[in-house]
């Protein structure tokens, strides 16, 4: 008895599921606000769409003139939940009117709305970066103080740095060059930035010892840089006759022509000691591999966390990540640098501290309310958009 | 001068750039555009660079006759091949530049990264070797990885009686996902947050004019 009940409800559910389906969807909750976090001169007209399949053939936004009349600033697809106006001025209040279009007619008109658009000093969503930037930049300026005031910092040993000395006195007592590489990409990268700081320390060491250096590069910018480091590097160390500006050249920006370059040079030239310092992607463990083949220490680094079990494996030092970063500081000893690497490790530790607290606010979140505030509070710290 | 004028240049892109991110009010916009306008600008530039330094230095190397100057000649013609071709006739489909790039230059970017193939194979035999416990950890997850990436390591799984019904039919994949999600991702993010912060420090220190070094000495 029951089950013939239900069979009868079916054409009737059938019938009420079609009429809902087929229920033209239009436009609803339309509002209308200044477009956050810029520089003004924008209003973000949104709206959402009503339950059903048939969708408008499109939408239209229209914008009052200053002589009272409509204008048209947009066409959206039937499906579309917003548009943005630009080219508007600042302080001064817009009105809009939203029209849903089928079958060539308006089929529905949508406000008016209106917004004023301004410029904002602060972007909303950035502010836990600029607090973190705060935080970091004062333990660095602290301890920077007190390397100039001569206090002992200490610095954890970086088997990869301590080394460089040992791979330079190695390259000089066999009579074979250095080979540095730098990386594939740009200076505009700030991987390739602290490789040329650690090309100049690496330069300055190769200028004491006498063995000649390579540094072949994969961008024009970053010859130039590689050049005028070197350059600066032989002059300070009292060894600018033993500059050779052909030594520090451009092969290609092809990655792989640039891996098959150097791997042409590991080959050729059989470096001593290589330095694998900078950005490196699917080249890395080609690279690494051909110099462990021609017996050269080998000395790599990189941020590239994908890049890094490769280096560990093909390399005798690695530098991970930070220790990179690290590494002027490190090879300069200089009380200024030094600051400012202790600095950086005590903001880690707090930023540390700031992660662990995250993870237990969220963990007993569901027990206790007040946990799950502070775990979203941290959550709005960290996020950048 | 010398020193002081690329230190404020470096200060003052710098801190627009770094001002741009957390202002969106003008003029901070303009002046950050205008910044990475001048960087495309003088990169673009400077592949000129790049090609006068390509050639004199392989130049140099035909006339002094230095070691291994015979493949010279090679990135010479190489570079002019390209270069002639692509300036008479263009870069588009159909011309010579286009039939040198996909018959040439492809096949040996691709003969190249092939070669990842076996250099992964050699790493990861001196990787994988269980000289000690930690060595023998690393030799274990990779293996459960490898196995749980492929088929085959399901099929195994499911060939032991009462797997394929047990509440995890798909244990090995589990496994290997578990490795990569858990495991990895940790250790991934640890070096990424390492990493940044040690982004950000040392931009601090060039902008602020306390890392010298890449101006060339000059602590």
């Amino acid at each position: 008895m029951k089950i013939r009940t239900f069979s009868a409800m079916i054409p009737a559910v059938l019938l009420i599921a079609a009429a809902v389906a087929a229920q033209p969807v239009t436009v609803e909750n339309l509002e209308a606000q200044d477009s956050p976090d810029d520089a003004g001169g924008a209003v973000e007209l949104l709206w959402s769409l009503s339950e059903g399949t048939d969708f408008p053939d499109s939408i239209t936004v229209l914008r009052r003139a200053p002589d009272g009349s409509m204008e048209l600033v947009g066409t959206k697809p039937g499906v579309s939940t917003g548009h943005v106006d630009t080219g508007l001025e600042n302080g001064r209040e817009y009105g809009y009117l939203v029209r849903v279009h089928r079958g060539g007619e308006v089929a529905a008109e949508h406000g008016p709305v209106s917004a004023v658009p301004a410029a904002q000093w602060l972007h909303s969503k950035r502010w836990g970066m600029l607090l973190i930037l705060i935080v970091l930049a004062g333990f660095i300026l602290y301890f920077i103080e007190q390397g100039k005031k001569g206090k002992e910092l200490y610095i954890r040993q970086i088997a990869g740095l301590a080394a460089v000395d040992d791979a330079v006195g190695r390259a000089t007592e066999m009579g074979r060059p250095v080979l540095y590489v730098p990386g594939i990409m740009d200076m505009d990268n700030i991987q390739t930035i602290a490789s040329m700081v650690i090309l100049g320390r690496v330069a300055a060491r190769t200028a004491k010892f006498g063995s000649p250096l390579l540094v072949p590069v994969s961008k024009s910018v970053v010859l130039s840089v590689s050049q005028e480091v070197v350059k600066e590097a032989y002059l300070e160390a009292g060894r600018p006759d033993a500059y050779q500006s052909d030594n520090i050249f451009y092969l290609t920006d092809d990655q792989f022509g640039y891996a098959a370059g150097v791997d042409g040079i590991m080959v050729r030239e059989r470096p001593a000691a290589i330095f694998l310092l900078g950005t490196f992607y699917a080249e890395s463990l080609i690279l690494a591999e051909t110099g462990r083949s021609v017996g050269a220490i080998q000395i790599a680094g990189t941020a590239m966390p994908s890049q890094l079990p490769f280096f560990i494996a093909a390399c005798d030092y690695t530098l991970i990540g930070e220790e990179l970063f690290a590494a002027s500081a490190y090879l300069s000893r200089e009380p200024k640098l030094l600051g400012s690497l202790k600095g950086q490790d005590v903001a880690k530790l707090f930023f540390i501290a700031v992660i662990v607290l995250g993870v237990l606010a969220f963990t007993l979140g569901d027990l206790w309310e007040p946990a799950n505030e502070v775990a979203g509070f941290i959550r709005s710290l960290t996020r950048v958009e | 001068m010398r020193l002081y004028v690329p230190l404020a240049i470096t200060f003052i892109a710098g801190m627009i750039m770094i001002l741009e991110f957390f202002i969106p009010h003008q003029p901070f916009p303009t002046l950050g555009d205008g910044v990475k306008d001048w960087y495309t600008i003088v990169a673009s530039s400077a592949i000129f660079l790049g090609v006068l330094n390509l050639l004199r230095v392989h130049l140099k190397k035909i006339a002094r006759r230095r070691k291994h100057w015979r493949y010279s000649p090679v990135t010479i013609i190489g570079f002019l091949s390209m270069f002639i071709t692509g300036v008479a006739w263009g870069v588009t489909e159909e011309t010579p530049f286009y039939y040198l790039f996909n018959e040439m230059v492809v096949p040996m970017g691709a003969t190249m990264f092939s070669l990842l193939a076996f250099f992964v194979a050699s790493a990861a035999f001196r990787a994988f070797r269980a000289s000690n416990w930690r060595a023998s950890l690393l030799l274990a997850s990779a293996f459960l990885v490898m196995l749980g990436r492929v088929p085959i390591g399901d099929i195994i799984w499911r060939w032991i009686p009462g797997a394929a019904e047990s509440s995890h039919p798909y244990l090995v994949s589990e496994i290997a996902e578990w490795i990569m999600q858990v495991p990895n991702m940790a250790g991934q993010r640890a070096i990424l947050i390492g990493a940044a912060m040690g982004v950000v420090a040392t931009s601090l220190r060039m902008i602020f004019g306390i890392e010298r070094s890449y101006l060339g000495g000059g602590d």
